[in-house]
């Protein structure tokens, strides 16, 4: 099963309730998955400065923060539960390495805006845990697991993210991951978890970094990703949804003026203001939807 | 009798509706804030009228005898499923396998139905006024669909004895379902049918009817290889 939910604004009207608009769209997707919960913010950026969402596990934050600051140069470094963010304007190659060494931790994004959090436990407890509702933004992505092909973990948890200000949900399961991990690894792309979404997630950042936008990645991802899915993929600027050629895995997306929501289901957006006038249709399979770039 | 889904819990709003003593109330119900709930007006086995004030969930009136739905909003998978008799208008678009196993009743769809409309009917009508996706009428054992806009890939794929009336273009037909000669006897059904759904101004003669080539019923020892 799984939920996954998704919110694009497209003026700045709901830019500070986007957080309070996704955690009840979470939060109404909890039937669907009940293991884990995640979610990807956009926010906005500073200059020169890239932000690090990590996950420190059962380390105690004032220790990992005294270890960290004294490797590399932090401009901020926020706790929220048990995951961090850590911004600098050292260069990303650098700071993942220290973070990838750093042991006890894992890496859960990082980029210019994105903020990722992810969680097992009831979606409700994890938004809350996280303080969501009180999150502004541009655009945001979320996902509610139940857990079948891998354990219930953090690194098993949604989104994945494997590039700069990349971010996927997936509702559904590949059945050609493992070939796909074999040629990803080759070509570079690392990956950290067993898990099925972290190869769809490493192949559209292998594509993306070719210089694809992320309409041709999808749609190449349509002939490469053998299996059932809905996607929801989140960039920078963008935002997207596919759905694979047979489209068992469910979808239905919302729009106003104001923003664009998806989500498995239609009572994931019920609660969304203005969404009995949106217009609201089903994605077809098959073809790739996607706003901004 | 207005039934609120913010107010009153989905489980109670359906027992109610299940056990109408027809004496006593009145035949007409509202339901407001379905809020895509599942399941809404699942087992009416009673003739009353229901309106639902907005989009709702899965398998909205499965199962439904005698009753009439009106949703007016769009429905999620599975809308009218195992429905025996009834009808059901939904006035927006419907998710997949609108009528899933119906075996009677009436199901107009104003909008458009995504895939697998229809998917092992046996003996409901759907009129879809708007199109109807990939593998529509699959398996289809009886009764009747109408499409008035295009069809989707394989349409009544492994088709038993469903007759097919499609307006628009078709993608592609699935195995052993064929174009056949629409006779008067099929216009006079058709017309019934679009009648029945207020639909006079289309024309039963700018419908195609496909159906079943009936090459699939009996084993064949040729086709071992396809198995």
């Amino acid at each position: 099963m799984c939920g996954i939910v998704g919110i694009y604004l497209k003026s700045r009207k709901f830019e500070k309730d986007l957080g309070k608009m996704l955690s009840g769209m979470l939060i109404n997707m909890e039937s669907r998955g009940p293991d884990s919960a995640g979610f990807a913010i956009y926010k906005k950026e500073k200059k020169e400065e890239f932000k690090y969402s990590v996950c420190i596990n059962n380390l105690v934050f004032e220790k990992f923060k005294k270890h960290i600051s004294k490797q590399i140069k932090f401009t901020s470094i926020l706790k929220n539960s048990d995951h961090v963010i850590l911004s600098s304007k050292e260069k990303p190659k650098k700071v993942l390495a220290i973070l990838n060494e750093f042991k006890g931790v894992s890496l859960v994004g990082y980029g210019k805006s994105i903020e990722i959090f992810k969680q097992i436990g009831n979606p409700k407890e994890v938004v809350k845990k996280f303080n969501l509702e009180n999150f502004s933004g541009t655009h945001g992505i979320g996902h509610t697991r139940m857990a079948t092909e891998s354990a219930i973990t953090t690194d098993g948890s949604h989104p994945y993210s494997t590039g700069s200000d990349e971010c996927l949900v997936h509702n559904g399961s590949l059945s050609n991951h493992n070939n796909l991990r074999r040629d990803l690894t080759k070509k570079g792309v690392s990956f950290k978890s067993e898990n099925d979404t972290e190869v769809a997630a490493g192949y559209i950042s292998n594509h993306l970094s070719n210089k694809k936008n992320l309409k041709e990645t999808l749609k190449s991802g349509l002939n490469d990703l053998d299996g059932f899915y809905t996607f929801i993929t989140g960039t920078r600027k963008g935002f997207a949804i596919v759905r694979d050629e047979i489209a068992c895995k469910p979808a239905v997306v919302a729009e106003t003026k104001d923003y664009v929501a998806i989500a498995s289901e239609f009572q994931a957006m019920a609660h969304l203001p203005g969404v009995n006038m949106a217009k609201i249709f089903e994605p077809e399979p098959g073809i790739v939807y996607s706003w901004g770039n | 009798m207005k039934l609120d889904l913010r107010k009153l819990k989905l489980r109670k709003v359906n027992e109610t509706l299940q056990s109408i003593d027809l004496k006593r109330n009145n035949k007409n119900y509202t339901i407001l804030n379905p809020e895509g709930n599942h399941a809404i007006c699942a087992g009416l086995t009673d003739d009353i009228d229901v309106t639902v004030k907005g989009h709702v969930g899965y398998y909205c009136g499965g199962m439904n005898q005698n009753a009439n739905i009106t949703v007016e909003g769009n429905v999620g998978t599975g809308v009218a499923e195992n429905m025996m008799s009834g009808r059901i208008h939904v006035k927006g678009n419907a998710s997949q396998s609108a009528g899933a196993t119906a075996h009677g009743g009436f199901l107009v769809i104003d909008g458009d139905a995504s895939s697998r409309c229809g998917i092992s009917m046996k003996g409901i009508d759907i009129i879809v006024k708007g199109s109807v996706g990939h593998m529509s009428a699959f398996m289809a054992q009886s009764g009747n669909l109408v499409v008035c806009g295009d069809a989707g890939e394989a349409l009544g794929d492994s088709l038993y004895e469903t007759d097919i009336y499609i307006k628009g273009k078709v993608k592609s037909l699935g195995a052993d379902c064929i174009e056949k000669k629409m006779d008067n006897k099929h216009l006079k059904k058709l017309d019934k049918l679009l009648k029945k759904a207020k639909l006079d101004k289309l024309k039963p003669k700018d419908f195609k009817r496909y159906g079943s080539a009936r090459k699939l019923y009996n084993f064949k020892i040729d086709n071992v290889s396809n198995y």
